[in-house]
């Protein structure tokens, strides 16, 4: 891999807002073309990375370079190779939809007749030709979310960074979402996407998870499931809570969940015999090692602190 | 970079047309403070109203309530049968002023010289009459204080002698000394202060406020593109305004425009320029609109009292105009009055002009330096 496929790298970013460290010792590297992925709970430092990243904060230590370049002292002439989706929906209510695209365009300086082939282009793609003279604050979160993303893409920009672009979006919605993605992707935009779902994490091609601005693992889905420092435990039967209560309080219980009727519980690696272990508690119970599920790497990395 | 400036300033555009409450207060703001200003403010004080004591009860007496009834400084609504009564009318707040005529005057008026020429003032003369005034309103108070040498000489039925003035008071570009010729120019001033101050601070602040201002400052726009791109709109704001507050101020309260509209049109953009500006620095202080809306007010106040559109500037004491010297508001009242009024140009009154254009552009420099690109 050479240093030119590399298309956002930071290294050791810090951020603190008073007391508080909001972006601690941040390393990272992303592939050009690669769609990447900050999960984390609300509150763990992904809003505040993709604004340190993209320029809008300075951040007290550390460094970024974009798309070869140094980010700090080079922020307003990146900023016309980089695209930004904000958490919020953050375009005009008060204009229509083709005024927004229109707008943006000439802020990007997308002039004449070749803005007007983009826009109907992305228009037509995220299917809101019929709904151009609408105004934007009518419209439902989906059509709002698509349009964000059309004005955040008109420039065709390198780098797309999307916070949480998905949060007021019902599930159908999201998938298509995701389909516009690879096919960005796929035309060679690099995206860094965050998210508190754990289907969408498990869709990029990489993934960091971050807590309390600490970054406690790195690496594509699929890896990051087989070199999980935990064991995954489905118990199944009745009474599970009584079950639940009584394993959690084993030192190496990292943490028991119930889905549905099964017990979900993860036990440290440092134990051989998983059910060997658990059995004792869990009498007359099913017990199997399962496929361990993104959700599970989330809990063991942060130590079961926001989940079950 | 003007492809970025026409986008921002159509963009404002368009949502000021569908701002429909701030697109009627353009209109209506100006209109309203005009028709409520123009018709109330009155500094001739007129019909106040009043009680009398009358314990004389003779036909001159009577005459003098007629005497000082017909002066219409005074409505008298109220009798009153003493002194004390009258008093506690005036604490009540039912009369301003009460004419009380003692007893004796009678014999008090015939040794009045006012009544009779060939008597002299003397340390013995005696008022004829006595009033007993709610004086915490100055104004009113100065209105009945002008009655106090009021001649009497037509009780007395020998004719009028006629007294020479020590002065002759020639009043130049208002002789009918009508109040509202001076307040409408005045007003232009404050509702520019208003609107102008407003609408900017609250129109930068409303966008960081509803999120548009992060996904702005991460697109390649410049600062001082989205600053003028924001100000633009509201220079038309302003001249939209000042030409409705002039042209019903001529049409409806006859006030006349003298001087050049050239003049005119270039004070009123330097005035409107640096209250834009002022604006601007605001909505780089404030956080939201509120606290926007609330810094407006605190700009408001002092323009409104200390730039001699209520209270001439010259009897205000020199801290004060100190301060009032700071306001844009003081230096356009007076180019503006000097404009209208008095058909002055603006090289005449190139110190205010100068002061205006200083002002907006260090006020330009205070936004763009702490307007920055970032969230923080």
């Amino acid at each position: 891999m050479t240093h030119a496929e590399i298309a956002l790298k930071a290294d050791r970013l810090t951020k603190r807002f008073g007391q508080l460290t909001a972006v601690n010792q941040l390393s990272l590297s992303i592939e050009r073309g690669a769609i990447y992925g900050f999960l984390g709970p609300n509150g763990c430092g992904k809003s505040t990375a993709i604004r340190l990243l993209t320029g809008l904060l300075i951040a007290d230590e550390g460094e970024v370079t974009v798309l070869g370049q140094p980010l700090a002292g080079h922020e307003e002439a990146l900023k016309s190779r980089i695209g930004y989706m904000t958490q919020k929906f953050s375009l005009f209510e008060n204009l229509t939809v083709l005024e927004n695209l229109r707008f943006v365009a000439a802020i990007y300086s997308v002039k004449g007749v070749q803005a007007k082939k983009r826009i109907d282009e992305l228009l037509q793609l995220y299917g809101l030709s019929e709904r151009q003279q609408q105004l934007a604050g009518t419209m439902s979160g989906g059509q709002k979310q698509r349009l964000a993303l059309a004005c955040a893409t008109i420039h065709h920009p390198e780098l797309l960074f999307l916070d949480e672009p998905t949060s007021a979006v019902d599930p159908e919605n999201r998938r298509d979402f995701w389909e516009r993605l690879f096919d960005l992707s796929a035309a060679g935009t690099t995206i860094l996407v965050s998210t508190h779902y754990m289907d969408e994490a498990e869709r990029c091609h990489g993934l960091a998870i971050l807590e309390h601005g600490i970054k406690r693992a790195d690496g594509a889905p699929r890896e990051l499931m087989q070199s999980m420092s935990a064991n995954v435990v489905e118990i199944s039967g009745d009474s599970l809570r009584q079950v639940k209560q009584r394993l959690s309080a084993l030192p190496d219980v990292i943490s028991a969940a119930q889905v549905g009727n099964h017990l979900r519980v993860l036990v440290s690696k440092s134990v051989d015999d998983a059910i060997g272990l658990l059995t004792p508690f869990s009498d007359n119970y099913d017990l199997a090692l399962v496929r361990p599920s993104l959700e599970d790497v989330f809990v063991s990395c942060t130590g079961g602190r926001h989940v079950g | 970079m003007w492809a970025r400036l026409w986008a921002i300033v159509t963009k404002e555009l368009k949502q000021l047309r569908r701002d429909r409450m701030t697109f009627g207060m353009i209109v209506m703001l100006p209109l309203m403070q005009l028709m409520l200003f123009g018709y109330a403010i009155n500094t001739d004080v007129r019909h106040v109203p009043a009680g009398i004591v009358d314990l004389s009860q003779t036909s001159y007496s009577r005459q003098l309530f007629q005497m000082v009834s017909a002066t219409q400084v005074v409505d008298f609504t109220q009798r009153y049968y003493s002194a004390q009564a009258a008093d506690e009318a005036i604490t009540r707040g039912e009369v301003k002023a009460v004419l009380l005529i003692p007893a004796d005057f009678s014999s008090r008026l015939v040794l009045h010289p006012a009544f009779d020429h060939n008597r002299e003032y003397s340390p013995l003369t005696r008022p004829v009459a006595q009033w007993l005034v709610d004086g915490a309103d100055t104004m009113v108070a100065a209105a009945m204080r002008s009655l106090r040498n009021m001649p009497l000489t037509e009780l007395t039925a020998k004719g009028v002698t006629l007294t020479a003035p020590s002065f002759e008071v020639v009043q130049y570009f208002n002789p009918e000394q009508r109040s509202v010729v001076n307040i409408v120019p005045g007003l232009l001033a404050i509702i520019l202060t208003m609107t102008m101050v407003m609408f900017t601070s609250a129109a930068i602040v409303r966008e960081r406020e509803q999120g548009n201002m992060e996904f702005l400052i991460a697109t390649p726009v410049k600062p001082v593109e989205l600053m003028v791109g924001k100000i633009v709109p509201y220079v038309f704001v302003g001249l939209v305004q000042a030409s409705i507050i002039l042209s019903v101020g001529h049409w409806v309260f006859a006030v006349p425009v003298r001087g050049g509209l050239d003049s005119l049109l270039i004070a009123s953009l330097l005035f409107i320029f640096a209250s834009l500006t002022l604006g601007l620095v605001i909505s780089t202080l404030t956080k939201n609109q509120l606290q926007a809306m609330q810094m407006t007010v605190f700009i408001l106040m002092p323009s409104i009292l200390l730039s001699g559109f209520m209270f001439p500037y010259d009897a205000m004491p020199i801290p004060a105009q100190w301060i009032a010297e700071v306001l844009p508001a003081t230096h356009f009242m007076r180019m503006v009055r000097g404009i209208v009024l008095r058909d002055a140009d603006v090289f005449s009154l190139s110190k205010d002009a100068l002061w205006l254009l200083g002002f907006t552009c260090v006020g330009v420099l205070v936004a763009a330096k702490r307007f920055n690109k970032r969230l923080e």
